[in-house]
């Protein structure tokens, strides 16, 4: 209903969005629109209090800091995997921050254009520990367990997996290339398709190792029970995306990606930023904007960085609040310096 | 009457030119958005897997065109024997809310009362959850009859000279019917002969008072008095409104997508994100169900004048 809904938007009122710059929108109307997952923890999902919380959510905030000066100014569209790509088409949000594979064919034919990459991921596999049947029950009728270690073994089981995503198509590439075969169960809401897999409807569930390891930690009712398969089969790198052709919202929505990653290399974060903004270091006092006009040129205020970082934090910051506690490795997201992908362009 | 006719050029007018507003609007968000568009995805590598695929041969290496016809068979499955099931037992109940037996007639009426006036969705996650929460995994399934086995991955029923084996990770062999097929089927066919009960109880009761008693006074037993002379009156009545049951049946069955079993929604919704063509499905989905629901009408219709005809000559 609310893909038919989207598509009517899309029918009638494009071309009023398309008018003005989304830049331009958002300030005047006083928010940021944020498309969001609709409950993924560590990436976006409302805590006991309704307030959405994750790495997703602090890349909105970021972008209403540099915009407004104030990150509180965000409003959240939960979306699904199918919903998402016609939300930011049709204008109904202005980012999309939702977990979203950056792959050739999203960037050419659908209508958007991917900033940068906030989290690098990989498709994994997670099945029962010790063998294929429901919870518990295998230990009470004390059979031999099978014991599945590699996702080789998978051969004939049956797959539990959300539409509409990299992960459905990776997954039978997957299968063809090791000449084996399984049976999908595939289910839109995220609820139900977990829901599937630990009532023991499927032997497998498969998305990118972050949600595997984000479900096992917060949906599994004995984490313990679920292992997850050494084998990544993808490369899944997670990033926000906004609408074609609007080249001053899509700078602004890079940098304020950018701006997270620069001051953790700085060792900017959102403790020390007041005491760092009188450094000497000019990298520090472009960045801060204490010198120079860079928040200008991105038609922001040159403070635009000093407000992302002593609101939102760095992104060392939001990876240790928000996946951290999970049992997230920081892995190749760690920094450049440190061995990791995470690298932005100068600021300067 | 010239001014008359020119209202209605005019009104035609009028809304052609506000679709062909659409349209080209439509078209120019579109390319100015760099959204692919036109129907040539169709024939692109689909590269996902449909778990059921109704004897249709099918993998990841066909077209997006084969996919979406898998999902109108598994369409096509489930609506016809949702509609033949669900009018099987909706008589059985209209029927049996008429009985003279008083506790059977108040079971058919509690039957009918709750099952209409609980939403389908709900209906559907109960029937769901029930299959596949309840019933033991492949390794301790249930084995009610010889070659016969329920769990959660299914019901597995023997075929002359191919019995199902548990193999690896599930059954193979035999006819196999997935949680999601059979919970979807018993929901709607619940759901529908609920409505069907009471269309049926109504033609009965329009059947006038004096053909029932002298089919009775000819000496005909209850039975043989519905079967030659109450059925075959009330008929003329129940056939009408009776389509419009198997319309909504067919309709309802795109609420599969809600418990994953892979309809025509629940493939053109993948085909829709992966090529990102979501007008082109919707227009696929649309033209889809226009061409099922009017050739059931058609069918229903053609019926109707048949039967109606040996009334006629009466």
């Amino acid at each position: 209903m609310k893909r038919m809904i989207v598509a009517m938007a899309a029918l009638v009122g494009a071309s009023a969005v398309h008018a003005q710059s989304t830049l331009e929108a958002v300030q005047k109307k006083g928010y940021v629109q944020c498309g969001v997952n609709v409950g993924l923890a560590g990436f976006s999902q409302p805590d006991s209090q309704g307030v959405w919380k994750g790495i997703d959510v602090d890349l909105c905030k970021a972008i209403a800091a540099a915009v407004f000066g104030d990150a509180s100014k965000v409003r959240y569209t939960p979306l699904t995997a199918q919903q998402r790509f016609t939300a930011l088409q049709s204008g109904e949000v202005d980012v999309l921050s939702r977990n979203t594979t950056w792959t050739i064919t999203r960037d050419t034919s659908l209508g958007l254009n991917f900033v940068g990459v906030n989290y690098y991921d990989g498709q994994g596999f997670m099945v029962r520990k010790g063998g294929v049947s429901a919870e518990g029950k295998k230990a009470a009728k004390g059979k031999a367990a099978r014991t599945i270690t590699s996702a080789k073994q998978l051969n004939g089981a049956t797959v539990c997996v959300q539409p509409g995503t990299t992960t459905e198509l990776n997954l039978a590439d997957y299968f063809r290339a090791n000449k084996m075969t399984f049976k999908p169960v595939v289910i839109e809401k995220l609820e139900e398709v977990i829901n599937a897999y630990f009532a023991g409807r499927c032997d497998v569930y498969t998305t990118d190792v972050s949600g595997l390891v984000s479900v096992r930690s917060s949906r599994a009712p004995k984490p313990e029970d679920h292992v997850i398969l050494p084998e990544v089969i993808s490369k899944e790198p997670l990033g926000p995306a906004v609408r074609h052709g609007d080249d001053r919202w899509f700078d602004v929505v890079k940098w304020a990606l950018f701006a997270m990653i620069e001051a953790e290399e700085l060792g900017l974060s959102s403790k020390n930023i007041d005491q760092q903004a009188s450094s000497a270091n000019p990298a520090v006092q472009r960045f801060v904007g204490a010198s120079g006009d860079i928040g200008k040129m991105l038609g922001l205020d040159n403070k635009w960085a000093l407000n992302i970082v002593k609101q939102v934090g760095n992104y060392g910051e939001s990876f240790d609040t928000n996946l951290k506690p999970l049992g997230f490795d920081r892995g190749i997201n760690k920094l450049w310096t440190q061995g990791g992908l995470m690298y932005a362009p100068p600021i300067r | 009457m010239k001014k008359s006719w020119l209202a209605q050029a005019g009104l035609l007018a009028a809304v052609g030119l506000v679709l062909w507003y659409f349209a080209s609007n439509t078209a120019q968000n579109l390319e100015a958005r760099k959204i692919a568009s036109g129907f040539a995805f169709l024939a692109r590598e689909a590269g996902f897997e449909i778990g059921e695929t109704s004897s249709i041969a099918y993998s990841a290496a066909d077209t997006y065109l084969r996919a979406l016809g898998v999902g109108l068979a598994n369409t096509a499955r489930v609506a016809l024997a949702g509609i033949l099931f669900a009018t099987f037992l909706g008589t059985l109940v209209g029927l049996a809310r008429l009985s003279p037996n008083w506790l059977l007639s108040k079971l058919a009426a509690g039957y009918v009362e709750t099952v209409r006036n609980i939403p389908l969705l709900v209906q559907l996650f109960f029937w769901y959850t029930i299959i596949s929460e309840s019933l033991p995994g492949p390794e301790d399934a249930l084995n009610p009859l010889p070659g016969v086995f329920l769990s959660n991955r299914g019901i597995f029923l023997p075929l002359p000279g191919d019995v199902p084996v548990l193999s690896g990770f599930n059954f193979s062999g035999g006819m196999a019917l997935t949680p999601e097929f059979a919970a979807l089927l018993i929901g709607l066919v619940t759901y529908t002969a609920g409505f069907i009960a009471e269309i049926v109880r109504a033609g009965v009761l329009s059947v006038p008072r004096g053909q029932v008693d002298a089919a009775y006074s000819m000496g005909l037993e209850r039975r043989g008095a519905l079967r030659y002379i109450i059925l075959p009156q009330a008929l003329r009545l129940i056939v009408p409104p009776m389509t419009s049951q198997y319309l909504n049946l067919t309709k309802n069955s795109s609420l599969a997508v809600a418990i994953g079993y892979p309809d025509l929604v629940s493939v053109a919704n993948t085909t829709m994100n992966q090529t990102g063509q979501a007008i082109e499905g919707i227009a696929v989905i649309m033209a889809v169900y226009l061409t099922i629901s009017l050739s059931i009408s058609a069918f229903m219709n053609w019926y109707n004048r048949r039967i109606a005809l040996r009334g006629a000559a009466r």
